[in-house]
């Protein structure tokens, strides 16, 4: 039998030492692991000091005797190649390993053993974990905000057929996969609009049809006369502003009481809040900041100085100020800046401010993946007679886009994580509701309860959304 | 000439445009203002304020002007942002290098850090460490002391504070320590180039930074007193702690969750410049014989802080920027102090409004400028 060298551990006496090392490893994280729950301290016959760091000792002693390299034995190599490398690395394990048995079990027990879920009241929570109760009670509020009970079939029908129609593209067919590009970017946000504006909301329907058929049946009889070369630009700017014109031009009669005709009860959108508030608020968002934004990328980059020069402003003054002050200024500047009759609603406002702030951000991503193209592209577009608009829809910007999708999920995860801040205009999304139950004097004291169960929410949405986007960019990847 | 026309068009159309909506803009504004019988100007910042304020850094009470009342919310904003920045710097930093170590646990640990922190929104971080984390710590006079001087109490953290004599004299040794380091500096630069020989910089500096302060505490007459903060009954029930210096809950919520949200954007950076240094780098270095402490301080590093410094500028911009949610639980900063308070005192929302926003808009612009000058300066030349 070869000499124990109890510093140097080999591979000649191996099996005494792996079995040494496990025993004393075993011994260290079966200590941490009673003491953490049963709350028995076995060495508490030692001073507090070295009883506090006996189990660390043992653990390390014990990695480093198992630390031998070229076993054969496949799990052991594989330990000491990932946490047992070096003491540093051992002691940083063992830390790591007896912080999680350690905070295993107050957790536990304030999720679940200790907590409370029955019964209606603040007295049904007894146990010294979470009082669930709360959140159940709350549940509704934190969904649909101050939204009327009886109405709320309304968010949720609306939510579904969004969801319904907006899944479409997974189940169309090779035959309609060419007009999905048009569904998403045009179609589905009006469908979408539609749905939000008139369900969600309720109200006078009839008029506000009304003034969009007319609008729309007027400019198309126009359209006619137009000569071919403007006709994209009339429709994009006309249509609109007939409808903002009439529904101006007759803001007064909208008011005589008429609106009833429809027969849903308006419900105005100081009531909306909680969650659907933050999903509606981040869709419009979403929907509006990127084709802004893309201009915007476009305008900064154009040889024109004046657009240049515009674009960079515009851009640099969003990045530069906080979202805050800008949520600030929709709801105390901007109305000033506005003819005194015409009312803006104030969430139309906040989802204006917020989409051009992030459009901001949206350009910034979206030129650096104008910039990242090479010349070539450029070159090889224009020497097809292509013109700027037919450049850039069919050769630049597919290829950019599909570039900087991490920084625009990004943007977007952003976007998400910011529509708490409308708490400053009084809208109340999920964070600023659950600030409102806090308070409620049947509910004090609950406000852990309302922030975990807030967190674990918005977490669960960013993650799946950057875990989406990852998949995007793996999907879309291609070589150069 | 056609094509000049072309050129000209749009420019035209947009300049334009733009015009037009600002004139709307200021059309309305003027009618509103008249309206209500405000007049635009900024003769209000000279007025007094008659509001307090709860923590300030410079002298402040009601009787001061709005212009002053400005500056206490400016230098708040400034203090945040600053303990903000020196938080999530440092765990950043751990936090980046962690994602990159060789020990399993340690690399999904940092990984799981980063994951769970960035994907929460911050307010709701915020209000989480205010109405919940603090909010549980014990009252005054139940409090424990930490090492027998810190104090961690519902109403805040108190610490010793700093008592000097000839204060003037020791922060002029410090000056002193920095010029003669950065020509020590200098001269083992020139020695080394011209020489060959090579000073041990790093420990003359540490030293220098050590010995010169301390020697004006045996002979320049400079002393150090702490007062310690001492827990004082006011009523039956009310306890206040004396002396000391305390600091408000709302900063340490404040500082905690800006400090621990901007760590895992700082902690992507720096993994991502560190890894962004390609393998053949560090073998180049290691074939000519440096050894890893060198191979780190001569070619990663000046590589990799390259890639590292401007996101993470833009990071600290951030932070900066996102002080500001400061107004939601109650912390004077400059959104809160002049935004809110102020706006809702005078009712100029134009002036006010405006004021706040450029205020921000010249930190992000000027800092954005040393930041592309910087860029320049360290960006490899190549002939």
């Amino acid at each position: 039998m070869n000499k124990l060298n109890l510093l140097k551990p080999d591979l000649n006496n191996m099996n005494n030492y792996i079995y040494a090392g496990s025993f004393l490893l075993f011994i260290s994280i079966f200590d941490v692991f009673l003491n953490a729950f049963f709350s028995l301290n076995v060495t508490s016959f030692l001073p507090q000091t070295i009883s506090f760091i006996l189990p660390l000792c043992f653990g390390l002693l014990g990695l480093h005797f198992i630390r031998i390299e070229f076993t054969g034995i496949k799990n052991l190599d594989l330990l000491n190649k990932h946490i047992n490398t070096n003491n540093f690395n051992a002691i940083l394990t063992l830390i790591i390993v007896f912080v999680i048995i350690k905070s295993i079990p107050p957790i536990m027990s304030w999720f679940i053993i200790d907590a409370n879920i029955a019964g209606d009241t603040k007295d049904a929570c007894t146990g010294s974990g979470a009082c669930w109760t709360y959140i159940k009670i709350w549940l509704r509020r934190f969904v649909y905000g101050m939204y009327p009970n009886a109405e709320q079939w309304r968010i949720n029908l609306s939510f579904i057929s969004l969801l319904a129609l907006g899944s479409v593209g997974y189940f169309a067919t090779e035959k309609f996969k060419k007009y999905l590009t048009l569904y998403y970017v045009i179609i589905y946000p009006f469908i979408a609009f539609l749905f939000i504006f008139f369900f969600i909301s309720g109200g006078p329907i009839f008029f506000e049809f009304s003034y969009g058929i007319i609008a729309f049946a007027v400019s198309i009889i126009v359209g006619f006369f137009i000569p071919k070369k403007f006709k994209a630009w009339y429709f994009l700017i006309v249509p609109i502003i007939l409808y903002i014109s009439l529904k101006y031009f007759f803001y007064y009669e909208e008011t005589v009481d008429l609106g009833k005709l429809d027969g849903l009860n308006w419900v105005e959108t100081g009531a909306w809040g909680g969650l659907s508030l933050t999903f509606i608020v981040s869709f419009f968002c979403l929907i509006f900041c990127f084709p802004v934004g893309m201009f915007l990328a476009l305008g900064r980059r154009s040889a024109l100085p004046a657009i240049r020069y515009i674009s960079i402003g515009f851009i640099e003054f969003w990045r530069g100020v906080p979202l805050i002050t800008v949520l600030f200024m929709s709801s105390v500047m901007f109305p000033m800046f506005l003819p005194e009759d015409f009312f803006m609603d104030k969430l139309v406002r906040v989802i204006i401010a917020i989409s051009l702030f992030e459009a901001a951000y949206v350009a910034e991503v979206i030129r650096g993946g104008l910039q990242a193209l090479p010349r070539g592209q450029y070159d090889a577009a224009k020497s097809l007679g292509m013109g700027y608009w037919k450049m850039h829809i069919l050769v630049i910007l597919p290829q950019a886009l599909k570039l900087v999708i991490p920084g625009i999920a990004n943007t977007f995860l952003a976007l998400v994580k910011d529509t708490p801040l409308i708490f400053v205009v009084g809208l109340l999304e999920l964070v600023g509701m659950l600030n409102l139950a806090k308070t409620n004097p049947d509910w004090l004291g609950y406000a852990m309860e309302g922030y975990v169960f807030a967190a674990i929410i918005f977490w669960i949405i960013c993650y799946a959304m950057s875990k989406y986007s990852y998949n995007l960019e793996i999907k879309y990847k291609t070589e150069r | 000439m056609n094509f000049k026309l072309k050129n000209i068009g749009p420019q035209l159309i947009t300049l334009i445009a733009v015009v037009l909506v600002f004139g709307f803009f200021t059309f309305n504004a003027q009618t509103n203002m008249e309206n209500r019988g405000i007049e635009f100007g900024f003769g209000f910042l000279t007025q007094e304020s008659s509001f307090d304020v709860q923590f300030s850094l410079i002298e402040y009470d009601g009787s001061h002007s709005y212009a002053r009342a400005y500056l206490v919310g400016l230098l708040n904003t400034l203090l945040v942002a600053f303990i903000g920045i020196i938080i999530s710097t440092i765990l950043g930093v751990i936090i980046g290098i962690a994602r990159l170590s060789t020990n399993y646990l340690i690399e999904r640990s940092a990984a799981f850090y980063v994951e769970f922190f960035r994907n929460i929104p911050l307010l709701l971080q915020i209000f989480f460490w205010y109405f919940a984390a603090l909010r549980a710590l014990p009252l005054p006079q139940d409090a424990e002391p930490m090492f027998g001087v810190f104090f961690l109490t519902i109403k805040g953290l108190f610490v010793p504070s700093f008592i000097w004599n000839n204060l003037n004299i020791f922060l002029y040794s410090l000056i002193a320590a920095i010029i003669s380091i950065v020509l020590i500096r200098n001269y083992a630069i020139k020695l080394q180039e011209n020489e060959g020989k090579q000073l041990p910089v790093f420990s003359i500096s540490v030293s220098l930074f050590i010995i010169l302060p301390l020697l004006t505490f045996l002979i320049g007459g400079v002393s150090l007193n702490f007062s310690l903060p001492v827990l004082e009954q006011m009523s039956n029930t009310s306890f206040k702690y004396k002396g000391g210096l305390g600091i408000p809950p709302e900063l340490i919520a404040l500082t905690l969750a800006l400090g621990l949200y901007t760590a895992t954007f700082i902690a992507e950076c720096v993994r991502a410049g560190i890894q962004g240094i390609s393998k053949g780098q560090k073998e180049a270095a290691a074939s000519i014989g440096l050894t890893p402490n060198q191979i780190l301080k001569l070619v990663i590093m000046p590589q990799a802080l390259r890639i590292i410094i401007p996101p993470t500028t833009n990071q600290y911009l951030n932070l900066t920027k996102n002080s500001s949610l400061a107004a939601a639980i109650a912390y004077p900063d400059l959104v809160l102090i002049f935004a809110g308070t102020a706006l809702m005192q005078t009712g100029r929302a134009i002036e006010i409004v405006s004021i706040t926003m450029l205020t921000y808009l010249s930190i992000s612009l000027s800092i954005s400028f040393l930041m592309n000058w910087y860029n320049k300066s360290i960006a490899i030349k190549e002939k």
